[in-house]
């Protein structure tokens, strides 16, 4: 990455711009490896590329940055995924 | 079509950015940018995605992004696109991404004269009906009826039809299509990439905070729309029309559209048409005007 | 009408010149295709109508074999041209009255993008009504956006100016875009003479251009997304910093320029028999042209007055105006009004001077809506204020 001397507003990629927005979610998808088909639409609807797709196509979900909306458990067919309320953070 | 195991796995929108749990642009950007690719420069004009890009000196985007002001994407991509010419560039896809109010609205003028002028770009919109990023007021694209912060007791007129607009400007390629459906989405900004001059893709992007639902049901409610025909699926490839999926069987009549209630009733923003009590007149005119759309439709483009 | 005859120059050294007498408006486009940007994005609007058109031709000859985008807007030219700098290519486009105010949202944001566009600006007066002729309110009510301002007086000076403003935009102290004004019709549609070095010369002085910043997909840049105060803040203070460069680099650039093709129009200010001078004065554009006859024949007549021909209004000369304002008492016409306050040119010369002189300062307001401001005007003016009998501020000639 080459950085511009010229001082105007340009800015370079950074993965988490805004923090760990894993820190935002009230509602944390649970998945359930063994229900999963492997069907790739929580991959694809997943609107913070949170979920990670491994070679064989399962899936894992990045709790770093997902923010909890659940779009991932009502896209999924067969319901390998739940929504759980956030345990109350210690302080 | 292409399978969702065969999209890329390459992300060029990072994780960790500034949008809402639940939006519609970034399941619209991921989905596009798979599509493109890396050799893809953007301009963006003021809409939601110029805040998702999060905040200086840092970016989201891992793709090259040029902010530009409100009513001016479409220009400005004609200026990237000129440059990447004279440069040699001719393997670097422009794309100018803006919302329903840089689109419909303040940027129409723009658009336009880059549409005429042939500039080899794609003319991405995400449409989500309404100004979003300043707080969800009523854009051209509002359906009527629709609480915004601006038509408080819903919007008294109708939308505009921009994919006509957008027709009678004869382009290449241009499509509708919808968040809801990766390989529809997929497959139309594959197509644009490889048709050169200008192409015009709309996207349905619903929106939770704006329409007033839970944000766990962004996808199903770019569905509901294609199903009720509130919102139809349609590619027109050097001026010949194409309906897709569930929108050429609404088309062709192998299916009946569902009520478009049955998909305004689960959004906030048409909550005063049911409570306190059922605004007949209101919801009859709502389903009147997607019957007349359609019928509209099957009279320009049934048969053809 | 393009008159065309080769001689060598007497001011070129051993450089084979050609001399072209054509209008303002020409001459510009010619400088401007010799400068070879990659982009040109223009729209028409009188009395710019014939530097475009004149583009249009080069591109029809095959003479200029760049991008020429005809824009839906002045707006889109401006925005097509940020869009094409940003991508890294030279760009030109050429504007006025209207058209420039139309892009004013896009001129502040080339200027904070640091992107080094350059652009002619055909001094036109603001409607309603309609009024095709000359005044400087259109750029001077640009004036805060950022834009370097060049405010030309001859024909020879558009043409040299319009290369010496690619040099200095483009420059890695400077990256900002440059504003180069002429008047309407006075000089946009008046033929005059002047001298074309050959285009080896022009490239040789400007180099390739080379961005300093851009649009690249190997090195993927986000500009201009949400940028807090503290970050801001800075951006503002270094296009100042640029601008007070630009003090420095503007006549440095003038040098090199005369170096190479002989012509040399003055730095931030033209100066005109202002040696020993008790009244100087201050004036711009096609006034600034016009003021050196009638200091001629004032000078004749025993007056000790000479002549500051303001060439760049951003960045503003203010050492220059307080060096003037240590010899003589000042006279400033200004073809342009603030309105609610002064003409800008004469609130700016006494905010120059504030603390550091204490001499009689007189602002004349004259030309408004392109009325005719001849030499006997500029010296009746110039007597009136020599005399002490103007008001503090005059509307010169105001028929009541």
């Amino acid at each position: 990455m080459k950085k511009f001397s010229v001082e105007t507003s340009l800015s370079y990629p950074k993965k988490g711009a805004m923090g760990k927005t894993g820190s935002w979610r009230v509602f944390k998808p649970i998945l359930d490896k063994k229900k999963c088909v492997k069907c790739l639409r929580c991959w694809i609807f997943c609107p913070e590329s949170s979920i990670h797709r491994e070679k064989d196509d399962s899936v894992s979900i990045d709790y770093e940055f997902c923010k909890g909306c659940g779009v991932c458990a009502n896209e999924c067919n067969v319901k390998a995924i739940i929504m759980e309320r956030e345990e109350a953070k210690k302080n | 079509m292409m399978r969702l195991k065969d999209f890329p796995v390459d992300e060029c929108l990072l994780q960790g950015n500034a949008a809402c749990p639940g939006c519609p642009a970034t399941i619209g950007l991921r989905l596009v940018l798979k599509a493109l690719g890396k050799k893809t420069i953007m301009v963006v004009p003021a809409c939601c995605t110029s805040v998702i890009e999060s905040l200086y000196p840092h970016t989201s985007f891992d793709i090259p992004v040029m902010n530009i002001a409100f009513e001016a994407a479409a220009a400005g991509a004609s200026g990237v696109e000129a440059s990447l010419r004279q440069q040699g560039r001719t393997d670097i896809t422009v794309v100018a991404w803006a919302g329903d109010g840089g689109t419909y609205d303040i940027g129409l003028q723009a658009l336009s004269g880059a549409l005429e002028r042939g500039t080899n770009f794609i003319y991405i919109c995400y449409n989500n009906q309404i100004y979003s990023n300043t707080g969800i007021q009523r854009s051209g694209a509002t359906p009527y009826a629709a609480w915004t912060t601006t038509t408080v007791g819903g919007k008294n007129e109708l939308r505009k039809e921009m994919g006509d607009i957008i027709l009678a400007h004869h382009i290449p390629y241009a499509a509708q299509t919808c968040i809801s459906y990766p390989e529809d989405v997929f497959s139309k900004v594959t197509k644009a990439k490889n048709i050169k001059g200008p192409k015009y893709i709309e996207i349905l992007a619903p929106c939770p905070p704006g329409w007033r639902f839970s944000m766990d049901k962004t996808v199903e409610m770019g569905r509901m729309a294609v199903d009720s025909g509130a919102w139809a699926l349609w590619e027109c490839e050097n001026d010949k029309m194409i309906f897709n999926g569930k929108s050429k069987l609404i088309l062709e009549k192998k299916i009946q559209r569902k009520p478009v209630e049955d998909w305004i009733k689960y959004q906030g923003r048409f909550g005063h048409l049911f409570r306190p009590q059922r605004d007949e007149k209101r919801l009859k005119a709502i389903e009147e005007y997607v019957d007349s759309l359609w019928d509209r439709y099957r009279k320009c483009y049934l048969g053809k | 009408m393009q008159c065309q005859s080769n001689y060598h120059g007497t001011r070129g050294g051993e450089e084979k010149l050609t001399i072209m007498i054509d209008t303002g408006n020409r001459i510009a486009a010619k400088a401007a295709i010799m400068a070879k940007p990659e982009v040109v994005a223009a729209y028409p609007i009188t009395p710019q109508t014939t530097l475009v058109e004149a583009i249009a031709e080069y591109v029809a000859r095959g003479e200029y074999k760049g991008e020429f985008i005809c824009v839906e807007s002045e707006h889109s030219a401006m925005c097509a041209c940020i869009g094409a700098s940003a991508a890294g290519s030279r760009t030109f486009t050429a504007t006025s009255s209207h058209g420039l105010l139309l892009m004013h949202e896009m001129l502040h944001w080339a200027a904070l993008a640091r992107l080094p566009v350059v652009m002619c600006n055909i001094n036109r007066v603001i409607g309603p009504g309609w009024n095709i002729w000359t005044d400087e309110n259109d750029s001077i009510s640009q004036r805060d956006t950022g834009w370097i301002q060049f405010y030309c007086s001859s024909n020879q000076e558009i043409f040299d100016t319009v290369i010496q403003s690619f040099k200095l935009a483009e420059h890695e102290k400077i990256v900002l875009p440059v504003m180069i004004n002429l008047n309407a019709f006075i000089l946009s549609h008046t033929s005059m003479p002047a001298e074309i070095p050959e285009q080896r010369v022009v490239d040789e002085f400007l180099g390739k251009h080379i961005a300093h910043w851009k649009s690249d997909i190997d090195n993927p840049t986000t500009f201009g997304n949400i940028i807090g105060p503290a970050y801001y803040y800075k951006v503002r203070r270094a296009m100042q910093q640029s601008h007070l460069r630009a003090k420095k680099l503007i006549p440095q650039i003038a040098k090199d320029w005369k170096k190479s093709s002989g012509y040399f129009h003055g730095d931030l200010l033209e100066y005109y028999k202002c040696e020993g001078a008790e009244d100087i004065l201050l004036s711009m554009g096609a006034i600034g042209a016009e003021s050196k006859i009638a200091i001629n024949e004032l000078q004749n007549e025993g007056q000790k007055i000479g002549l500051a021909r303001v060439r760049v209004l951003r960045p503003f000369p203010t050492e220059e105006i307080i060096k003037l304002g240590k010899q003589a008492n000042l006279i400033v016409i200004d073809r342009n009004i603030s309105v609610g306050l002064e003409g800008v040119l004469f609130n700016e010369v006494k905010a120059a001077l504030f603390g550091t002189s204490d001499i009689k300062a007189t602002g004349f307001i004259a030309g408004l809506g392109g009325k005719d401001v001849t030499y006997k005007d500029i010296k009746s003016m110039c007597r009136k204020a020599i005399q002490g009998t103007s008001k503090a501020q005059e509307w010169y000639a105001m028929e009541d």
